[in-house]
């Protein structure tokens, strides 16, 4: 039976999705973030979406490489990602033992407005649509679904 | 060995310190470990310091930079000095909003409000 400190509502990887197994370097980030903008440019995705996107994306791979890996040197991630034109989905997941995320404390109140770290998973929830870490806690799936006209 | 090459541009104007960005997104964590030493430098050598932090270059921020702001705001708090950030666009401003932040940071539409407001 679930934890229900988790979130999931069974988003699972799309069949179609992009799936990559990459280390800590910047470049490799970089390339499959950028991949992923192409994509929303050829689906019609625009400047707002290609912001959250960057934005969601930075935050769960810096979490991964971060609290996940512990910054060790031979920590490795997986990406799995997917673009059409109504939605993007991301799949990221680190070696580590997951964390529980209702154990975070509010950035946002006033007594904790001077702590410089733990605003990744408010950003995240801010900007995608859906925002899911099942058990043990060492995914995040990130969606963000294109707003019908 | 070599010292990095400087992320930032700095100059003094008014006995105030303005400082703006070289890199457009602000994301590299490395790159924003640099940030944070090199305006805590700033920081460190003037009794009072009075910064402007100009985004007016900046296209992306994580919440790492966000992190580096608040620990440079802790520093110039703790010597009552005074920071002012500016020329923030619209959609940072709103990562702004959303973290609260905007309550925590002096912030000004454009560097010459800012610089303005000082004390």
């Amino acid at each position: 039976m679930g934890n229900p400190q988790h979130e999931s509502t069974g988003v699972s990887d799309p069949p179609n999705a992009v799936v990559v197994s990459i280390s800590h370097e910047r470049t490799a980030i970089e390339q499959i973030c950028q991949s992923i903008e192409s994509a929303m440019s050829r689906h019609g995705h625009g400047e707002a979406a290609r912001f959250a996107t960057r934005l969601a994306w930075e935050e769960a791979i810096s979490n991964a490489i971060h609290h996940g890996n512990k910054n060790r040197a031979d920590g490795r991630i997986e990406i799995a990602w997917h673009v059409d034109a109504t939605r993007i989905f991301i799949r990221i997941t680190d070696e580590g033992a997951g964390f529980d995320p209702t154990a975070i404390i509010d950035p946002t109140l006033d007594e904790n407005l001077e702590c410089p770290s733990g605003r990744g998973l408010l950003l995240m929830r801010a900007y995608m649509t859906r925002v899911e870490i099942p058990e043990p806690g060492n995914t995040v799936r990130l969606v963000l679904e294109k707003p019908q006209p | 060995m070599t010292a990095p090459e400087s992320r930032l541009r700095i100059r003094k104007q008014d006995q105030v310190t303005i400082v703006e960005f070289v890199d457009r997104n602000i994301l590299d964590e490395g790159n924003i470990a640099q940030i944070g030493e090199e305006i805590g430098a700033i920081v460190n050598e003037d009794p009072s310091p009075k910064l402007l932090i100009s985004f007016a270059n900046v296209d992306h921020l994580s919440s790492a930079a966000l992190g580096a702001l608040i620990t440079i705001n802790s520093k110039i708090k703790g010597k009552d000095g005074q920071l002012r950030l500016a020329d923030i666009n619209d959609q940072i401003i709103e990562v702004f909003r959303i973290t609260r932040l905007d309550r925590l940071f002096q912030i000004q539409p454009t560097a010459r409000e800012a610089l303005a407001s000082f004390a």
